[in-house]
């Protein structure tokens, strides 16, 4: 059999990373999530929205929280540790870098009433609608 | 963009098959950074949920096992309407290298951050040999 050093885009045949490619690509078919940091969660009642999302190692004033609307924007930085001259990695999972994320909520928010909570690396912000924004019950009167 | 993505992610942590937990929540893979420094070895894993409570770290021969307990805290009264995360707790199992001082293990939580300091024993630190030219 006649094997080629190179495959068609020229690269040097690396069957690992080929593997690798390939169960990212399956992985990515099967796992839940958008893959952006950081991920959330968004709970509701009705009449308060509460968002979660995990900020493991990030400073609670360092996270800049906005609402407009409906809109929630989370933005901040996550930083890493930088090895130094003689240290090195072993392994590096963690992610690190700046993040922005919107996200739309189910109603439009009061945006003076917003709470922000922050524990155990896991942020909780909770949301309540505007009165302007809740649904108006209409008494059916009986003539 | 995908090699990113897939980083980000919650892995499920693996379980031998035909094993079950005793507990139904699911088990998630912490992901870590293993630094080696001069003196000692730095592992830190991101485990949110989790605090200095309810973190259990054994040694048990060369296997080290970190095990975060998340108490899963839902707002009262509401319901899930959009996830991208899962809720479960945590656990990751690393082999040590006998290099390890046990007895001086240092183990510190911050913000959903387990950080374990594991200092090198002596014997196995790096020497520096100096090479003198000959004259």
């Amino acid at each position: 059999m006649y094997w080629s050093d190179f495959n068609r885009l020229g690269r040097f045949w690396e069957p690992w990373r080929d593997i690798e490619r390939m169960q990212r690509t399956l992985h990515g078919y099967s796992a839940p999530g958008t893959g952006e940091f950081p991920a959330v969660n968004v709970w509701s009642t009705g009449d308060e929205a509460v968002v979660t999302a995990e900020l493991p190692g990030i400073d609670a004033k360092s996270v800049d929280n906005s609402v407009l609307g409906k809109t929630l924007t989370l933005r901040g930085t996550r930083q890493s540790d930088t090895a130094k001259e003689g240290e090195s990695y072993h392994r590096q999972e963690r992610w690190a870098g700046r993040f922005s994320r919107t996200i739309d909520l189910p109603f439009a928010v009061d945006a003076g009433k917003v709470g922000a909570r922050f524990s155990r690396g896991i942020l909780t912000i909770t949301l309540p609608r505007t009165e302007a924004d809740k649904p108006r019950k209409i008494t059916v009167v009986s003539e | 963009m995908t090699d990113t993505a897939k980083e980000m992610q919650k892995k499920e942590a693996a379980t031998p098959e035909g094993v079950e937990r005793t507990r139904p929540e699911k088990v998630y893979m912490p992901a870590v950074d293993i630094m080696e420094k001069k003196d000692e070895i730095v592992v830190t894993a991101d485990m949110p949920g989790v605090d200095e409570r309810s973190m259990d770290i054994t040694l048990e021969k060369n296997i080290l096992t970190i095990y975060g307990k998340v108490d899963t805290e839902v707002p009262k009264g509401h319901r899930l309407v959009y996830a991208e995360y899962g809720i479960g707790d945590y656990a990751r199992t690393f082999t040590l290298s006998e290099e390890v001082d046990r007895d001086r293990i240092q183990a510190t939580m911050k913000n959903g951050v387990l950080r374990l300091v594991l200092p090198k024993a002596a014997a196995a630190r790096t020497r520096k040999i100096e090479v003198k030219a000959e004259a």
